[in-house]
């Protein structure tokens, strides 16, 4: 096993991938000779070569419809996506034709085409480089959406996202590329070193895409939630000292139903969490999910964490971030209540 | 009171009951431009997207150095493909008027550019088609009848009953699926074309767009990334002068031509009378032969010109004069090859009036066993179950779910209650 940052798992899994597929080929902006700008790609095109590791214009329409046309030609294309902020000049090509080919074609033609996109806050960068738009592509049928929370579940799942037939849009929370981040910017750093999910195999291996993970287990409460927040839910629990249970969705869509839903009926409560806007988010469809399969085992209603309705402000980032203050007031509020 | 602001608004030389004025076109006479080697330099080609490559004249005589010389029997071949597209297109319209198929888009004026290029390319390239190239489906050998079931959406549709008629697609056939999205193939085929170098390959790309949907962000990505990368493709615009009721200039092309497009670009342009077969045929031959020696994409412009409405949802006669396409100066393509083979003497009015019967009686017979697989109104009806099939290649459970619940109220419904 090797210890590995966010940034160097996702590397690896491009790595291993293209060494094993010579149709692998990764393109965007600036992942060619520099290496990406978050250094993901770093040193891909010295080892596969300007064919397959290509500097794309700023274009993102372009590097998407570019990367399904490549799919339609027998390639497996990455694309990455600078920001997940800029991705919507590509949504276009992303809901009208990538994920619909292979239903209006009957399964003729498929495009596999991945998508990575470094996204959320707590980096500083501001409304154009902070967003979570993972609900908006969870509701596009014909794409799977996946968001790693740890090193190890980024390359497992980043692989089996290139290897999928199907397209999928890979959402890479930022601020926890180089290392967990519990929701107080006001502590040191922590490197991925003092994390086990640091521990990354350096060889092939997958991460299925469509099963949610327990982090840890608990009794009192289930706190289903991904990316970032996955620290900062278990830093929470902890500085609460309850006995929380943990799950880290990670794939988006499919969604592993089953997973969540034994959590909240055994628990009986349950606090969803996401960075992304509140209304109409992915966690309303995890809320309805979850109250349709585990009403009767429900002793308080479902409760949501998650950013405020508004652009992502620069100099009140952590204002708007749910960070800790806010997650134990969600478990509060989940635990007090009675049914 | 005259409205202060400078802004140009582009109206067409023409509406409802004015006389039909196309004064604003550039033509060239026939064989005036000259045919520049694949390998020149762009820089050297600029003069091909200002003139207007045209061969056959206005006596129907073949002129100048585009002419490919063609031999009668394939100019003849080619005659029959646009003609059939011609009958397959009026017979589906006709069935559209009888509300036997819900909607119809026709190829009417524009035939010779997907019969043309059908022909120039060769069939393991791959074609990114706008929803007028039926004729490439046609040319590339798709089964009328297969064409027919797809339009009435029944038991033999390709689609499953999924998509808009005339959304057709042939895999085996190399061309691609039609999208409704306007422009959105153009940058498939871009990087279709760069996989294809990728793989040292010598299959190029070729895709189809409208004067109006240059305006689109995907054409200008796609040239983008064409330029770039000297991806070989041919990007084709068809500039039928209308985009369903906006003329040419809303779009763009009052000032320059739309095969200057790319000049910016450094990607070469030809502006091609698009009603003119041999014309047509030649420029793709040129630009793919240059696309292949890996001299990069090419942007071809067709000046052609919808004679018929946009769809049978539209009524040209609201914003356009009626009979505008009789006073078009480049003619119809049909009429135009018939009377180029005619004069040459390898054709005659009752050869051609006898092919039309044919291929009239050929479409016919695919409508009678079309309607055998299921109408709009007659069964056999396909399985609406299916509309759950190929949203992925590995389903979510949600959708097996989805489809046991719909089919549980459908059933208890019955067959054919939609409530």
């Amino acid at each position: 096993m090797a210890q590995m940052n966010m940034i160097e798992a996702i590397r690896s899994a491009m790595d291993v991938v293209m060494d094993k597929d010579p149709n692998v080929v990764v393109l965007g902006e600036d992942v060619g000779y520099f290496g990406g700008v978050f250094r993901c790609t770093d040193g891909l095109q010295r080892k596969y070569g300007e064919h397959r590791v290509i500097d794309a214009p700023i274009a993102e329409g372009g590097i998407i419809g570019a990367a399904i046309g490549m799919g339609l030609n027998g390639l497996r294309p990455v694309a990455e996506i600078q920001f997940a902020d800029y991705i919507y000049p590509g949504f276009d090509q992303i809901v009208s034709e990538l994920a619909k080919i292979r239903y209006r074609s009957c399964g003729e033609f498929f495009s596999p085409v991945t998508i990575r996109t470094p996204c959320g806050g707590g980096i500083r960068g501001g409304q154009t480089h902070s967003q979570s738009p993972e609900g908006i592509f969870t509701h596009v049928s014909g794409i799977k959406t996946v968001m790693p929370s740890n090193p190890y579940d980024a390359k497992g799942l980043l692989i089996a996202a290139i290897e999928s037939d199907d397209p999928v849009v890979f959402f890479e929370p930022k601020r926890i590329y180089n290392g967990p981040f519990d929701g107080d910017p006001e502590k040191p750093a922590v490197p991925w070193t003092s994390h086990p999910k640091g521990e990354v195999p350096e060889g092939y291996y997958t991460v299925p895409i469509g099963e949610a993970e327990v982090v840890q287990q608990g009794s009192e409460i289930s706190i289903v939630t991904y990316g970032t927040l996955v620290h900062v839910a278990t830093a929470a629990a902890e500085k609460m000292g309850i006995d929380a249970e943990v799950i880290d969705v990670r794939s988006l869509s499919p969604l592993d139903v089953t997973t969540l839903a034994d959590s909240v009926k055994k628990t009986g409560r349950c606090l969803i969490a996401h960075e992304a806007t509140r209304f109409g988010g992915y966690g309303a469809e995890l809320a309805a999910t979850l109250q349709k399969s585990c009403f009767y085992h429900l002793e308080a209603p479902i409760a949501r964490v998650a950013g405020w309705d508004t652009p992502y402000p620069h100099a009140f980032e952590w204002q708007y971030f749910p960070g800790l203050k806010r997650m134990v007031a969600g478990i509060e509020r989940v635990l007090e209540t009675t049914a | 009171m005259a409205n202060p602001s400078r802004l140009h608004i582009p109206r067409p030389t023409a509406r409802p009951g004015d006389e039909p004025d196309f004064s604003y076109l550039d033509l060239s006479p026939a064989g005036s431009i000259d045919r520049p080697s694949v390998g020149a330099r762009t820089r050297d080609l600029e003069f091909l997207s200002a003139g207007l490559v045209r061969v056959l004249d206005d006596d129907h005589e073949a002129k100048g150095p585009w002419n490919p010389d063609l031999d009668p029997e394939k100019l003849q071949i080619a005659l029959r493909w646009m003609m059939l597209n011609r009958v397959f297109d009026q017979r589906m319209w006709q069935i559209q008027r009888q509300g036997r198929i819900s909607f119809y888009m026709e190829a009417f004026g524009e035939e010779a550019v997907s019969i043309a290029q059908g022909m120039a390319l060769r069939s393991g390239d791959m074609c990114f088609p706008s929803y007028r190239n039926q004729g490439l489906y046609l040319y590339r050998g798709m089964n009328l009848v297969d064409m027919m079931c797809q339009c009435l959406s029944n038991t033999r549709d390709m689609c499953k009953g999924r998509q808009l008629p005339i959304m057709y697609h042939f895999k085996s056939g190399n061309v691609f699926s039609i999208s409704g999205n306007l422009a959105t193939q153009y940058p498939h085929a871009v990087g279709w074309a760069m996989a294809s170098a990728i793989k040292g390959e010598d299959h190029i790309a070729a895709s189809w767009l409208g004067d109006g949907s240059t305006a689109e962000a995907d054409f200008h990505h796609a040239l983008t990334f064409a330029a770039v990368y000297q991806a070989p493709v041919i990007l084709n615009v068809v500039n039928n002068q209308w985009a369903i009721s906006t003329f040419q200039g809303t779009a763009g092309g009052e000032r320059r031509p739309f095969a200057a497009r790319g000049l910016g670009l450094g990607i070469p342009g030809i502006r091609v009378d698009g009603n003119d077969l041999l014309a047509v045929y030649a420029v793709t031959v040129w630009a793919a032969d240059r696309a292949r020696r890996g001299g990069g994409p090419t942007l071809i412009e067709h000046v052609t010109y919808r004679a018929g409405a946009h769809s049978t949802s539209d009524d040209p006669s609201k914003y356009r004069p009626k009979d505008e396409h009789l006073a078009w100066p480049l003619g119809d393509p049909i009429d135009r090859l018939k009377e180029h083979l005619i004069k040459e003497g390898h054709w005659s009015e009752k050869k051609h009036a006898k092919l039309e019967e044919e291929l009239k009686a050929e479409v016919m017979a695919a409508w009678k066993e079309a309607q055998q697989y299921g109408t709009m109104t007659e069964g056999p009806w396909l399985d609406p179950s299916t509309m759950f099939d190929d949203v992925y290649a590995d389903p979510p459970q949600r959708l097996e779910s989805q489809r046991r619940r719909m089919l549980e109220i459908h059933q208890q419904n019955g067959n054919g209650d939609h409530s």
